[in-house]
């Protein structure tokens, strides 16, 4: 799949991870993976969402033990079972999600489990804080040891982090995302202690969407793609462009279908919609038989304002229009009035019902209108209505009592877009349709969603997968850090494109 | 991986709907039921040289004693479906059976809460102690859905108030002397025919409703509930407030039967009512439950009682028997979800 490129100006490594292979149910999360990092380097791994990243840097962390493969360090055969394992061989890892006690002080979080003691086998608080306090003047951190953690902003509990992992004295130091939460002024910090840590001869996996961070930071680049390892290189041989190019790799092909259909008039109009924090000024307009892709990264608010449109976090401003009437939609069942039908994206969370059957997950959302009389349900007429369903989107299940658990996620998934189906949607929101499921499932959905707009609904689709987003999509709109960067119609759509806007707050220039 | 079982799902499906009917948990709570039985009728030959189960007047009695605390059991039933707890069912069952009486004694007795009233008709009490005890369901729920406290909290304090109100109500004196038309109420068979009404309506709304298909629902996965379009919060107001009413209805039998409203009323009832439904397959971790079992809870706890009476088993005893049912229910409830979710390939 790929040739040895590997930058080799030495032979020894200080950690290599050979031929990796996770599973989960369903999903193949890595597949042939190779990681192959130099001492004193700092190493990006470099993917789309999904591409894998996360699972190799748990599995080298040791949260994950991988199906197949081994990790090295120093050439020596690692067997983790767990996070314990790693920090004793000498790897430690700073979490994307924090991890630390809020009403602990920073020296009790930082060496918890390792609590310096005194003769009586108590915890020596003045030992505690030297150790601390030593610990900040040589990562020039100005802040008391003492203070709770509650009280420190999300940046400064990013930097207790750091300190923590640092504290170990490992020979490896995984770092996930660590400036998602930092300034301008932190993120300089961040890389005089990244570059101190590189003169010590230390080796750093560092994680990142931030294509500027890269280069400023990055010594060796692995990219990542579907779960498996496409090309690694010096940084210095390599441009932005390329390293997009690398990400992205597929062509985009004929394999998502949107066909042409008769684009009629605007069904939902959004103006300057904001939830305060979260995102600002969203505005766009759907059309019937219209697909809008919404595209972004991780964080950007995609899903958010999905979720708002839907009434599940009601906006703190802005206008939602249906069919040129200015709607109140506070809740998803004012949404579901206004012909709206929201597909999650966390299935198991705010999706399944995991306990109940097949038909129970599907006819929960129209037990209101049209199946019921004086609150009794009209099981005969709606059993009939999703036995149809059921063959029509091909659910493969044995019948509908079945519990839905034991169906795969495709199947399980169907059977969500169906409950949705039921409910005559005009406006169809859907987050992640085909995220974790097989090839076959995920084209059925595909032809499905294009059936829908034939028929005059209204599309917002979401998706982490460009090439998805790009086929199905009329126009697409791409979002970062909370606020539109740009929007791109079909012709001009291309992956590099959408990366820019995804990646950069400038939103390049958009228009 | 997944999909080797989707083909061979799908081989079953067109050979032919085979309607695999997994045997259902009731049926096993109903094997336990006749287990106990007849472990006590052989003991009672054992022991006592006599039949513990051909006996009707026995087995009445054992009925009737547990027809109040099956009352309230399906209403906290519908609650734990739904992922909560009701502790103050017994509590509320004592507030409601107060109040009832109070509306049930006859006008020519002295110590009358209520001197300057006639007497009433036996459906006026009956709806006071049922109004009562859906205002203290209806305070849980609200507290729960608009607060957010855990329903452990809200319940936990609402059994300690409602036991406080039942006492302050008459300053701890009981209230007696009620009319023989109310007596009439929980006399003979009549607290067996309430309560198998209640369970029947009851089969029907959780099996049958849209009221019912929420609560699963709920109890199954409250966000993806909310984003189904239902209104969870006014939902949960409702179960509760329902199993509060049965609570009420509760006291009022309880008060009819025993001629009397007294505070102390319903002892630990909540936590008969919340085993009866444990033990009948109820999860405790929600969406998951069904009258019928709860039914067969009670009888076992029923049959438990009884059965160690005739035996002459010391009440010491039967409390230590019925704390081990009670968490190797618990056990049992564990066991099957974790098979459960096992189940997923």
């Amino acid at each position: 799949m790929s040739a040895e490129n590997t930058p080799s100006d030495t032979n020894e490594y200080l950690l290599e991870v050979v031929n990796a292979r996770k599973t989960f149910p369903g999903v193949v999360a890595l597949d042939g993976v190779q990681l192959k990092i130099r001492p004193g380097t700092v190493h990006a791994l470099m993917g789309e969402n999904g591409a894998g990243k996360s699972t190799l840097m748990k599995i080298i962390a040791g949260v994950y033990i991988p199906d197949e493969g081994e990790v090295r360090l120093r050439g020596k055969p690692l067997t983790l079972t767990g996070p314990l394992d790693a920090l004793e061989a000498g790897i430690a890892m700073i979490h994307q999600e924090l991890n630390l006690m809020p009403f602990m002080t920073i020296a009790e979080n930082i060496w918890i489990r390792r609590e310096p003691l005194n003769a009586f086998g108590l915890v020596d608080h003045r030992a505690l804080h030297d150790k601390t306090q030593a610990l900040f003047e040589r990562l020039g951190i100005t802040m008391d040891p003492d203070m709770e953690v509650r009280h420190l902003t999300i940046a400064g509990r990013q930097m207790v982090e750091i300190a923590k992992a640092v504290s170990y004295e490992s020979d490896v130091l995984i770092m996930d995302e660590p400036t998602s939460a930092l300034t301008d002024r932190e993120v300089e910090h961040l890389f005089r202690i990244i570059n101190d840590l590189r003169a010590q001869g230390k080796g750093i996996v560092y994680i990142t969407h931030k294509m500027d961070e890269v280069f400023t930071v990055a010594d060796d680049i692995s990219v990542f793609r579907d779960g498996q390892f496409i090309h690694c290189a010096k940084a210095s041989d390599m441009t932005s462009d390329e390293i997009i190019k690398l990400m992205v790799g597929r062509e985009v092909t004929q394999m998502f279908p949107k066909e042409t259909v008769p684009i009629g008039d605007v069904v939902l109009s959004v103006r300057n919609l904001s939830l305060e924090g979260v995102f600002t000024d969203v505005s766009f307009d759907v059309r019937a038989g219209e697909i809008v892709g919404l595209a972004g990264l991780v964080g950007s608010g995609r899903t958010n304002v999905a979720e708002t449109l839907f009434g599940v976090t009601p906006a703190t401003s802005g206008e939602i229009k249906v069919n040129g009437t200015s709607v109140a939609i506070t809740s998803p069942h004012q949404a579901m009035v206004n012909g709206m039908a929201l597909l999650t994206e966390d299935r198991k969370e705010t999706g399944l019902f995991l306990d109940l059957s097949v038909l129970e997950n599907m006819e929960i959302a129209v037990l209101r209108d049209g199946y019921t009389r004086s609150g009794f349900v009209s099981q005969g007429v709606l059993d009939d209505q999703c036995e149809s369903m059921k063959s029509l989107l091909k659910v493969k299940t044995p019948n509908l009592d079945e519990r839905i658990g034991n169906l795969s996620g495709g199947n399980q998934q169907k059977v969500l877009i169906g409950r949705w189906l039921l409910t005559k949607p005009k406006i169809l929101i859907l987050d992640e349709p085909t995220r974790g499921i097989d090839v076959g499932a995920k084209a059925e959905i595909h032809r499905m969603v294009t059936k829908l707009a034939s028929e005059g609904v209204a599309v917002i689709m979401i998706s982490s997968e460009l090439p998805e987003v790009m086929g199905m999509s009329d126009r697409i709109l791409v979002m970062h850090g909370g606020r539109v960067t740009g929007v791109v119609p079909r012709e001009e759509a291309s992956q590099v494109r959408i990366m820019e806007l995804a990646s950069s707050p400038m939103g390049a220039d958009a228009a | 991986m997944s999909t080797a079982t989707d083909t061979t799902k799908a081989v079953e499906e067109t050979t032919g709907k085979k309607r695999k009917k997994k045997v259902p948990t009731e049926v096993s709570i109903l094997l336990v039921l006749v287990g106990i039985s007849l472990l006590f009728e052989a003991l009672g030959w054992i022991v006592r040289g006599d039949s513990f189960l051909l006996n009707p007047q026995r087995l009445l009695i054992m009925i009737l004693q547990m027809s109040i605390i099956g009352i309230i059991a399906i209403g906290v039933t519908q609650v734990i479906i739904t992922g909560g707890i009701d502790l103050s069912s017994g509590s509320v069952l004592a507030l409601a059976a107060m109040v009832t009486a109070s509306f049930a004694q006859s006008s020519d007795y002295m110590r009358a809460v209520y001197p300057a009233l006639t007497d009433l008709p036996w459906i006026i009490p009956l709806a006071a102690g049922l109004l009562v005890g859906a205002l203290a369901g209806l305070i849980n729920g609200s507290l729960i859905s608009l607060t957010m406290i855990p329903p452990f909290i809200a319940t936990l304090g609402m059994m300690v108030s409602a036991r406080g109100l039942a006492r302050a109500y008459t300053d701890g004196q009981p209230v007696s002397m009620l009319t023989p038309d109310f007596m009439w109420l929980g006399s003979g068979a009549n607290p067996v025919i309430i309560f198998l009404a209640v369970a029947a309506i009851f089969h029907i709304a959780l099996k049958y409703t849209r009221y019912g298909k929420y609560t699963y629902a709920i109890g199954a996965n409250p966000q993806a509930a909310r984003v189904s379009g239902i209104n969870v919060r006014r939902h949960l107001i409702v179960v509760y407030a329902i199993a509060g009413l049965l609570a009420g209805l509760g006291g009022a039998i309880a008060a009819s039967r025993a001629g009397t409203g007294q505070a102390g009323m319903g002892l630990m009832y909540e936590l008969d009512a919340i085993a009866a439904a444990v033990i009948g397959g109820t999860s405790l971790a929600g969406g998951v439950g069904r009258v019928t079992g709860t039914v067969i809870g009670a009888l076992i706890l029923g049959v438990m009682l009884s059965g160690f009476t005739f035996l002459g088993v010391d009440a010491y005893y039967q409390d230590i028997v019925k704390g081990v049912i009670i968490v190797a229910a618990v056990i049992a409830d564990q066991y099957r979800q974790r098979k459960r979710s096992k189940a997923k390939t």
